[in-house]
Protein backbone atom coordinates (compact mmCIF):
# COMPACT_ATOMS: atom_id res chain seq x y z
CA UNK A 1 0.00 0.00 0.00
CA UNK A 2 1.93 2.84 -0.96
CA UNK A 3 5.35 4.30 0.12
CA UNK A 4 5.25 4.39 4.00
CA UNK A 5 8.91 6.73 4.46
CA UNK A 6 7.13 9.83 6.37
CA UNK A 7 9.01 9.78 9.57
CA UNK A 8 5.68 9.91 11.17
CA UNK A 9 4.92 6.06 10.03
CA UNK A 10 8.24 5.11 10.28
CA UNK A 11 7.37 5.89 14.31
CA UNK A 12 4.58 4.33 14.49
CA UNK A 13 5.92 0.80 13.44
CA UNK A 14 9.07 1.05 15.16
CA UNK A 15 7.18 1.44 18.11
CA UNK A 16 5.34 -1.28 17.42
CA UNK A 17 8.19 -3.32 16.79
CA UNK A 18 10.09 -3.18 20.11
CA UNK A 19 7.16 -3.32 22.50
CA UNK A 20 5.53 -6.68 23.25
CA UNK A 21 2.70 -8.21 21.17
CA UNK A 22 -0.06 -6.31 22.60
CA UNK A 23 -2.40 -8.93 24.69
CA UNK A 24 -5.34 -8.00 22.65
CA UNK A 25 -8.11 -8.22 25.44
CA UNK A 26 -6.62 -5.54 26.97
CA UNK A 27 -8.81 -2.65 25.30
CA UNK A 28 -10.82 -3.77 21.94
CA UNK A 29 -10.50 -0.54 20.52
CA UNK A 30 -7.70 0.80 21.69
CA UNK A 31 -5.86 0.50 18.14
CA UNK A 32 -2.30 0.17 19.63
CA UNK A 33 -1.42 -3.08 16.99
CA UNK A 34 0.01 -1.87 13.74
CA UNK A 35 -1.07 -3.38 10.12
CA UNK A 36 1.73 -5.62 10.66
CA UNK A 37 0.99 -7.14 14.03
CA UNK A 38 -2.87 -7.75 12.44
CA UNK A 39 -1.00 -9.50 9.23
CA UNK A 40 0.66 -11.81 11.59
CA UNK A 41 -2.32 -12.42 13.45
CA UNK A 42 -4.76 -12.84 10.20
CA UNK A 43 -1.66 -15.27 8.52
CA UNK A 44 -1.34 -17.53 11.87
CA UNK A 45 -5.03 -18.44 11.76
CA UNK A 46 -5.39 -19.12 8.11
CA UNK A 47 -2.35 -21.58 8.46
CA UNK A 48 -4.30 -23.57 11.00
CA UNK A 49 -7.36 -24.02 8.39
CA UNK A 50 -7.75 -26.38 6.04
CA UNK A 51 -10.43 -25.98 3.59
CA UNK A 52 -10.55 -29.73 2.76
CA UNK A 53 -11.86 -30.82 5.81
CA UNK A 54 -14.90 -28.81 6.04
CA UNK A 55 -14.85 -25.75 4.40
CA UNK A 56 -16.25 -22.59 6.68
CA UNK A 57 -19.19 -20.96 4.57
CA UNK A 58 -19.07 -17.87 7.46
CA UNK A 59 -16.93 -15.60 9.63
CA UNK A 60 -15.73 -17.07 12.60
CA UNK A 61 -17.35 -15.27 15.26
CA UNK A 62 -14.14 -15.43 17.46
CA UNK A 63 -12.13 -13.50 15.20
CA UNK A 64 -9.33 -11.67 16.74
CA UNK A 65 -7.69 -9.88 14.75
CA UNK A 66 -10.90 -8.03 14.66
CA UNK A 67 -10.52 -6.17 18.28
CA UNK A 68 -14.34 -5.40 18.45
CA UNK A 69 -14.82 -8.99 17.99
CA UNK A 70 -13.31 -10.14 21.28
CA UNK A 71 -15.69 -9.34 23.79
CA UNK A 72 -19.18 -9.96 21.28
CA UNK A 73 -19.05 -13.19 20.36
CA UNK A 74 -20.47 -16.38 22.28
CA UNK A 75 -18.01 -18.70 23.20
CA UNK A 76 -20.55 -21.56 23.54
CA UNK A 77 -21.25 -23.41 20.26
CA UNK A 78 -24.55 -22.57 18.63
CA UNK A 79 -27.65 -25.00 19.93
CA UNK A 80 -28.59 -26.64 17.45
CA UNK A 81 -33.00 -25.86 16.81
CA UNK A 82 -35.06 -27.53 13.94
CA UNK A 83 -37.50 -24.43 12.78
CA UNK A 84 -40.95 -23.94 14.05
CA UNK A 85 -43.66 -22.79 12.41
CA UNK A 86 -42.96 -18.58 13.04
CA UNK A 87 -39.37 -18.91 12.04
CA UNK A 88 -40.30 -21.37 8.45
CA UNK A 89 -42.08 -17.38 7.36
CA UNK A 90 -40.51 -14.20 7.22
CA UNK A 91 -41.90 -10.66 7.17
CA UNK A 92 -43.96 -9.47 4.12
CA UNK A 93 -42.84 -6.29 2.96
CA UNK A 94 -44.11 -4.19 -0.23
CA UNK A 95 -43.98 -1.08 -2.13
CA UNK A 96 -45.54 0.83 0.78
CA UNK A 97 -42.28 -0.38 2.91
CA UNK A 98 -40.21 1.84 0.53
CA UNK A 99 -39.81 5.17 -0.85
CA UNK A 100 -40.26 5.53 -4.94
CA UNK A 101 -36.73 6.65 -5.79
CA UNK A 102 -34.85 4.63 -3.15
CA UNK A 103 -33.14 2.32 -5.32
CA UNK A 104 -31.57 5.25 -7.07
CA UNK A 105 -28.88 7.08 -4.16
CA UNK A 106 -27.97 9.69 -7.00
CA UNK A 107 -31.74 11.49 -7.19
CA UNK A 108 -32.11 11.99 -3.12
CA UNK A 109 -30.97 15.44 -2.89
CA UNK A 110 -31.42 18.33 -5.35
CA UNK A 111 -28.17 17.56 -6.91
CA UNK A 112 -25.53 15.08 -8.01
CA UNK A 113 -23.51 13.32 -5.74
CA UNK A 114 -19.66 13.44 -6.14
CA UNK A 115 -18.08 10.29 -7.51
CA UNK A 116 -18.13 7.49 -10.24
CA UNK A 117 -21.51 6.79 -10.78
CA UNK A 118 -22.46 2.86 -10.82
CA UNK A 119 -25.08 0.35 -10.93
CA UNK A 120 -25.21 -2.73 -8.60
CA UNK A 121 -27.61 -5.67 -9.89
CA UNK A 122 -27.99 -9.47 -8.84
CA UNK A 123 -30.99 -12.09 -7.80
CA UNK A 124 -31.08 -13.00 -4.17
CA UNK A 125 -31.50 -17.19 -4.48
CA UNK A 126 -32.13 -19.34 -1.72
CA UNK A 127 -30.24 -22.85 -1.79
CA UNK A 128 -31.51 -24.52 -4.50
CA UNK A 129 -31.52 -21.17 -6.75
CA UNK A 130 -34.89 -20.30 -6.27
CA UNK A 131 -35.56 -16.24 -6.44
CA UNK A 132 -36.05 -14.61 -3.29
CA UNK A 133 -39.73 -13.27 -4.55
CA UNK A 134 -41.01 -9.65 -4.04
CA UNK A 135 -38.22 -9.46 -0.91
CA UNK A 136 -36.92 -5.85 0.94
CA UNK A 137 -33.16 -5.75 0.36
CA UNK A 138 -31.63 -2.58 2.19
CA UNK A 139 -28.02 -0.57 1.31
CA UNK A 140 -25.96 1.74 3.04
CA UNK A 141 -22.30 3.13 2.20
CA UNK A 142 -19.87 5.59 2.84
CA UNK A 143 -19.65 8.43 0.08
CA UNK A 144 -16.66 8.68 -2.77
CA UNK A 145 -14.31 10.39 -0.16
CA UNK A 146 -14.86 7.32 2.46
CA UNK A 147 -17.34 9.04 4.60
CA UNK A 148 -20.37 8.09 6.33
CA UNK A 149 -23.32 10.87 6.74
CA UNK A 150 -23.50 8.88 10.43
CA UNK A 151 -22.90 11.27 13.21
CA UNK A 152 -20.64 8.75 14.82
CA UNK A 153 -17.93 9.04 11.76
CA UNK A 154 -15.15 11.57 12.29
CA UNK A 155 -13.27 10.56 9.16
CA UNK A 156 -11.60 14.01 8.36
CA UNK A 157 -13.07 13.33 4.41
CA UNK A 158 -15.86 15.67 3.00
CA UNK A 159 -19.52 15.03 3.44
CA UNK A 160 -21.45 14.81 0.31
CA UNK A 161 -24.75 17.16 0.65
CA UNK A 162 -26.29 15.50 -2.19
CA UNK A 163 -25.39 11.85 -1.14
CA UNK A 164 -27.42 10.08 2.14
CA UNK A 165 -25.79 7.07 1.33
CA UNK A 166 -28.81 4.68 2.06
CA UNK A 167 -30.95 2.31 -0.60
CA UNK A 168 -33.66 0.36 -0.43
CA UNK A 169 -35.76 -2.00 -3.18
CA UNK A 170 -37.87 -4.81 -3.27
CA UNK A 171 -36.95 -7.39 -5.28
CA UNK A 172 -38.64 -8.53 -8.47
CA UNK A 173 -40.22 -11.60 -9.48
CA UNK A 174 -36.97 -12.99 -10.76
CA UNK A 175 -35.36 -12.30 -7.23
CA UNK A 176 -33.37 -9.23 -8.36
CA UNK A 177 -32.96 -5.86 -7.06
CA UNK A 178 -30.70 -2.98 -8.68
CA UNK A 179 -29.19 -0.17 -6.99
CA UNK A 180 -27.83 2.83 -8.85
CA UNK A 181 -25.43 4.92 -6.67
CA UNK A 182 -21.93 6.02 -5.75
CA UNK A 183 -18.79 4.09 -5.57
CA UNK A 184 -17.81 4.21 -2.35
CA UNK A 185 -14.28 4.89 -0.99
CA UNK A 186 -12.66 3.12 1.35
CA UNK A 187 -11.92 4.65 4.52
CA UNK A 188 -10.03 4.56 7.82
CA UNK A 189 -11.22 2.77 11.10
CA UNK A 190 -9.82 1.97 14.77
CA UNK A 191 -9.25 -1.42 14.80
CA UNK A 192 -5.16 -0.98 14.73
CA UNK A 193 -2.70 1.96 13.52
CA UNK A 194 -3.52 2.86 9.84
CA UNK A 195 -6.40 0.68 9.45
CA UNK A 196 -8.40 0.77 6.19
CA UNK A 197 -11.26 -0.88 5.28
CA UNK A 198 -11.86 -2.14 1.95
CA UNK A 199 -14.66 -0.16 -0.14
CA UNK A 200 -18.12 -1.73 0.40
CA UNK A 201 -21.91 -1.62 0.53
CA UNK A 202 -23.60 -2.89 3.43
CA UNK A 203 -26.41 -5.55 2.45
CA UNK A 204 -29.58 -6.20 4.81
CA UNK A 205 -31.65 -9.44 3.29
CA UNK A 206 -34.32 -11.40 3.94
CA UNK A 207 -35.12 -14.68 2.50
CA UNK A 208 -38.17 -16.58 2.33
CA UNK A 209 -37.73 -17.75 6.07
CA UNK A 210 -36.45 -15.89 8.88
CA UNK A 211 -33.53 -17.78 9.30
CA UNK A 212 -32.50 -17.04 6.35
CA UNK A 213 -31.78 -12.83 7.62
CA UNK A 214 -28.67 -11.78 6.69
CA UNK A 215 -26.24 -8.60 6.90
CA UNK A 216 -23.33 -8.83 5.08
CA UNK A 217 -21.10 -6.36 2.51
CA UNK A 218 -20.37 -6.57 -1.13
CA UNK A 219 -17.23 -5.35 -2.15
CA UNK A 220 -15.33 -4.37 -5.48
CA UNK A 221 -13.13 -6.80 -7.56
CA UNK A 222 -9.16 -6.31 -7.14
CA UNK A 223 -9.41 -4.38 -3.43
CA UNK A 224 -5.87 -3.93 -2.44
CA UNK A 225 -6.86 -3.56 0.90
CA UNK A 226 -8.54 -7.26 0.90
CA UNK A 227 -5.69 -9.12 2.59
CA UNK A 228 -5.58 -6.17 5.33
CA UNK A 229 -9.12 -6.23 6.18
CA UNK A 230 -9.82 -8.43 9.37
CA UNK A 231 -13.31 -8.27 8.83
CA UNK A 232 -13.07 -9.55 5.23
CA UNK A 233 -10.37 -12.26 6.29
CA UNK A 234 -12.49 -13.40 8.95
CA UNK A 235 -14.02 -15.72 6.82
CA UNK A 236 -11.57 -18.08 6.84
CA UNK A 237 -12.26 -20.05 3.65
CA UNK A 238 -10.79 -18.09 0.22
CA UNK A 239 -13.84 -20.01 -2.00
CA UNK A 240 -16.18 -18.44 0.46
CA UNK A 241 -14.85 -14.60 1.27
CA UNK A 242 -14.76 -14.47 -2.84
CA UNK A 243 -18.55 -14.82 -2.65
CA UNK A 244 -18.56 -10.95 -1.25
CA UNK A 245 -16.59 -9.64 -4.13
CA UNK A 246 -19.14 -8.39 -7.35
CA UNK A 247 -17.89 -8.81 -10.63
CA UNK A 248 -17.74 -6.29 -13.31
CA UNK A 249 -20.10 -6.74 -16.17
CA UNK A 250 -19.90 -5.05 -18.58
CA UNK A 251 -23.66 -5.65 -19.77
CA UNK A 252 -24.59 -3.97 -17.16
CA UNK A 253 -22.58 -0.29 -17.41
CA UNK A 254 -24.79 2.10 -19.60
CA UNK A 255 -23.39 3.93 -22.49
CA UNK A 256 -22.32 7.38 -21.29
CA UNK A 257 -23.63 6.94 -17.55
CA UNK A 258 -22.61 4.83 -15.14
CA UNK A 259 -20.26 1.32 -15.00
CA UNK A 260 -21.80 -1.74 -14.23
CA UNK A 261 -20.90 -4.52 -11.25
CA UNK A 262 -22.60 -7.85 -10.92
CA UNK A 263 -23.51 -9.47 -7.37
CA UNK A 264 -25.74 -12.57 -6.75
CA UNK A 265 -26.88 -13.23 -2.73
CA UNK A 266 -27.17 -16.93 -1.93
CA UNK A 267 -29.38 -17.37 1.69
CA UNK A 268 -29.02 -20.45 4.03
CA UNK A 269 -30.45 -23.02 3.08
CA UNK A 270 -33.44 -24.61 0.35
CA UNK A 271 -36.68 -23.81 2.14
CA UNK A 272 -40.36 -24.28 0.03
CA UNK A 273 -41.69 -21.65 -0.27
CA UNK A 274 -44.46 -21.96 2.35
CA UNK A 275 -48.20 -22.00 1.24
CA UNK A 276 -50.19 -18.80 0.53
CA UNK A 277 -53.04 -18.71 2.60
CA UNK A 278 -55.45 -16.65 0.77
CA UNK B 1 -30.74 -29.95 -7.66
CA UNK B 2 -27.27 -28.68 -6.76
CA UNK B 3 -27.02 -26.73 -3.67
CA UNK B 4 -25.79 -23.23 -3.69
CA UNK B 5 -22.97 -22.09 -1.35
CA UNK B 6 -24.59 -19.41 1.00
CA UNK B 7 -23.13 -16.01 0.67
CA UNK B 8 -21.53 -15.21 4.32
CA UNK B 9 -22.37 -12.74 6.57
CA UNK B 10 -20.65 -9.39 7.93
CA UNK B 11 -21.06 -7.51 10.86
CA UNK B 12 -23.65 -4.55 10.84
CA UNK B 13 -20.99 -2.21 11.52
CA UNK B 14 -21.05 0.70 13.66
CA UNK B 15 -23.01 3.19 10.60
CA UNK B 16 -26.28 1.90 10.30
CA UNK B 17 -28.05 3.71 12.63
CA UNK B 18 -29.24 6.15 9.36
CA UNK B 19 -30.32 3.08 7.26
CA UNK B 20 -32.02 0.33 9.29
CA UNK B 21 -33.86 1.84 11.78
CA UNK B 22 -36.74 3.24 10.72
CA UNK B 23 -39.71 5.23 12.84
CA UNK B 24 -42.38 2.52 14.14
CA UNK B 25 -40.00 0.29 13.56
CA UNK B 26 -40.03 -0.86 17.80
CA UNK B 27 -44.20 -0.32 17.93
CA UNK B 28 -45.80 -3.56 16.32
CA UNK B 29 -48.61 -2.08 18.25
CA UNK B 30 -49.79 1.43 19.25
CA UNK B 31 -48.97 1.86 23.21
CA UNK B 32 -53.15 2.40 23.05
CA UNK B 33 -53.84 -1.28 21.91
CA UNK B 34 -55.53 -3.50 24.70
CA UNK B 35 -53.09 -6.25 24.59
CA UNK B 36 -50.03 -3.73 24.53
CA UNK B 37 -46.52 -5.10 26.35
CA UNK B 38 -43.82 -3.94 26.56
CA UNK B 39 -40.68 -6.24 25.34
CA UNK B 40 -37.18 -5.21 26.61
CA UNK B 41 -34.10 -5.49 27.58
CA UNK B 42 -30.18 -4.72 27.59
CA UNK B 43 -27.57 -6.28 25.34
CA UNK B 44 -24.25 -7.16 27.12
CA UNK B 45 -20.77 -7.67 26.04
CA UNK B 46 -18.34 -10.29 27.53
CA UNK B 47 -17.31 -8.13 30.52
CA UNK B 48 -21.32 -7.66 31.37
CA UNK B 49 -20.82 -3.88 30.04
CA UNK B 50 -24.09 -2.43 27.79
CA UNK B 51 -23.83 -2.66 23.80
CA UNK B 52 -24.53 0.50 22.92
CA UNK B 53 -24.39 0.22 18.99
CA UNK B 54 -26.80 -3.20 18.24
CA UNK B 55 -29.61 -3.75 16.50
CA UNK B 56 -32.56 -6.01 17.44
CA UNK B 57 -35.19 -7.56 15.87
CA UNK B 58 -38.09 -9.64 16.59
CA UNK B 59 -40.82 -11.56 14.28
CA UNK B 60 -43.30 -13.39 16.17
CA UNK B 61 -47.43 -14.12 15.67
CA UNK B 62 -50.32 -12.67 16.87
CA UNK B 63 -52.07 -13.29 19.86
CA UNK B 64 -53.48 -16.04 18.57
CA UNK B 65 -50.63 -18.01 16.74
CA UNK B 66 -51.41 -17.01 13.52
CA UNK B 67 -48.53 -15.73 11.33
CA UNK B 68 -48.86 -12.12 9.94
CA UNK B 69 -48.75 -12.50 6.06
CA UNK B 70 -49.10 -8.75 5.28
CA UNK B 71 -46.17 -5.82 4.20
CA UNK B 72 -46.01 -2.54 6.02
CA UNK B 73 -43.65 -2.88 8.96
CA UNK B 74 -41.66 -0.47 7.41
CA UNK B 75 -44.48 2.23 7.16
CA UNK B 76 -46.87 1.10 10.04
CA UNK B 77 -50.73 2.46 9.63
CA UNK B 78 -51.56 1.97 13.14
CA UNK B 79 -54.37 -1.20 12.51
CA UNK B 80 -52.40 -3.86 11.03
CA UNK B 81 -49.93 -6.49 12.90
CA UNK B 82 -47.26 -6.83 10.67
CA UNK B 83 -45.67 -8.96 13.47
CA UNK B 84 -41.52 -7.50 12.44
CA UNK B 85 -40.23 -5.49 14.59
CA UNK B 86 -36.82 -3.13 14.39
CA UNK B 87 -35.26 -1.18 17.07
CA UNK B 88 -31.50 0.47 17.64
CA UNK B 89 -30.48 -0.29 21.19
CA UNK B 90 -30.11 3.46 23.05
CA UNK B 91 -26.63 4.43 24.46
CA UNK B 92 -27.31 2.26 27.57
CA UNK B 93 -27.80 -0.76 25.50
CA UNK B 94 -31.39 -1.03 26.23
CA UNK B 95 -33.73 -1.68 23.46
CA UNK B 96 -37.89 -1.59 23.67
CA UNK B 97 -40.76 -3.02 21.89
CA UNK B 98 -44.26 -2.54 22.19
CA UNK B 99 -45.93 -5.00 20.92
CA UNK B 100 -48.57 -8.26 21.74
CA UNK B 101 -47.76 -11.65 23.41
CA UNK B 102 -47.53 -14.21 20.70
CA UNK B 103 -49.75 -17.34 20.47
CA UNK B 104 -48.57 -20.81 20.42
CA UNK B 105 -48.44 -21.69 16.64
CA UNK B 106 -47.65 -25.12 17.14
CA UNK B 107 -50.02 -27.47 19.03
CA UNK B 108 -47.81 -28.07 22.03
CA UNK B 109 -45.15 -26.00 21.59
CA UNK B 110 -44.05 -22.39 23.76
CA UNK B 111 -44.64 -19.01 22.56
CA UNK B 112 -41.73 -17.43 21.57
CA UNK B 113 -40.63 -14.37 19.92
CA UNK B 114 -38.06 -15.01 17.22
CA UNK B 115 -34.83 -12.70 17.45
CA UNK B 116 -31.94 -11.26 15.48
CA UNK B 117 -28.92 -9.52 16.57
CA UNK B 118 -26.55 -7.39 15.14
CA UNK B 119 -24.07 -5.38 16.48
CA UNK B 120 -20.46 -3.40 15.63
CA UNK B 121 -18.38 -6.64 16.32
CA UNK B 122 -20.84 -9.17 16.17
CA UNK B 123 -19.16 -10.77 12.23
CA UNK B 124 -22.38 -12.39 11.90
CA UNK B 125 -25.86 -11.92 13.16
CA UNK B 126 -27.05 -14.35 16.07
CA UNK B 127 -30.42 -16.04 15.77
CA UNK B 128 -32.44 -16.78 19.11
CA UNK B 129 -35.58 -16.89 20.60
CA UNK B 130 -37.16 -15.36 23.51
CA UNK B 131 -40.08 -17.63 25.05
CA UNK B 132 -42.80 -16.16 27.31
CA UNK B 133 -42.55 -16.87 30.94
CA UNK B 134 -42.95 -20.68 31.70
CA UNK B 135 -43.65 -22.94 34.48
CA UNK B 136 -41.52 -25.64 34.92
CA UNK B 137 -43.58 -27.81 33.41
CA UNK B 138 -44.05 -26.35 30.48
CA UNK B 139 -40.52 -25.87 29.88
CA UNK B 140 -39.89 -30.27 30.91
CA UNK B 141 -42.76 -30.30 27.96
CA UNK B 142 -41.32 -28.16 24.93
CA UNK B 143 -38.76 -30.66 22.60
CA UNK B 144 -36.84 -27.61 22.07
CA UNK B 145 -36.31 -26.07 25.65
CA UNK B 146 -36.07 -29.21 27.45
CA UNK B 147 -33.40 -30.24 25.10
CA UNK B 148 -31.10 -27.77 25.95
CA UNK B 149 -29.05 -27.67 29.25
CA UNK B 150 -30.56 -27.25 32.67
CA UNK B 151 -28.71 -24.18 33.57
CA UNK B 152 -28.94 -22.78 30.37
CA UNK B 153 -32.34 -22.61 29.60
CA UNK B 154 -33.37 -19.78 31.65
CA UNK B 155 -31.41 -17.21 29.12
CA UNK B 156 -34.07 -17.66 26.53
CA UNK B 157 -37.05 -17.11 29.03
CA UNK B 158 -38.40 -13.75 28.99
CA UNK B 159 -39.47 -12.66 32.89
CA UNK B 160 -42.33 -10.20 33.51
CA UNK B 161 -42.46 -6.99 34.70
CA UNK B 162 -44.84 -4.43 35.20
CA UNK B 163 -45.05 -3.24 31.78
CA UNK B 164 -44.49 -6.77 30.06
CA UNK B 165 -41.32 -9.12 29.85
CA UNK B 166 -37.80 -8.13 29.78
CA UNK B 167 -35.18 -10.08 27.66
CA UNK B 168 -31.53 -9.17 28.28
CA UNK B 169 -28.84 -10.79 25.33
CA UNK B 170 -25.62 -11.53 26.78
CA UNK B 171 -23.35 -11.98 23.57
CA UNK B 172 -20.40 -13.49 26.26
CA UNK B 173 -20.31 -14.16 29.57
CA UNK B 174 -21.67 -16.51 32.34
CA UNK B 175 -25.07 -15.36 31.68
CA UNK B 176 -24.40 -16.14 27.70
CA UNK B 177 -27.83 -16.06 25.97
CA UNK B 178 -28.17 -19.56 23.82
CA UNK B 179 -27.99 -18.52 20.24
CA UNK B 180 -29.44 -20.60 17.32
CA UNK B 181 -28.27 -22.52 14.25
CA UNK B 182 -30.79 -24.58 12.19
CA UNK B 183 -28.29 -26.67 10.54
CA UNK B 184 -28.04 -25.11 6.92
CA UNK B 185 -25.07 -22.40 7.92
Amino acid sequence: MGKSTTPWRRYGRKVTENQQPSPPAADPDSASASQMDINAEIAAIAKDYDPQTAPETQPRLDYAPYRSSLLRHPTKALQHADPETIELYTPVFGQRDIGAAESDLTIQANGEPVGERIVVTGRVLDGDGRPVRHQLVEIWQANAAGRYIHLRDQHPAPIDPNFTGVGRTITDGDGRYTFTTIKPGPYPWKNHHNAWRPAHIHFSLFGTDFTQRLVTQMYFPGDPLFALDPIYQSILDPVARDRLVATYDHNVTQHEWATGYNWDIVLTGSHPTPMEEN
Amino acid sequence: MSKLAPTPGQTVGPFFGYALPYDGGADLVPTSHPGAIRLHGTVYDGAGDPIPDALVEIWQADETGCVPRVPGSRSRDGWTFTGFGRVAVDPDGHYSFTTVRPGPTEEGAAPFFAVTVFARGLLHRLLTRAYLPLDAGAVAADAFLSSLPEDRRGTLIARADEQGLVFDIHLQGDDETVFLSYGDD
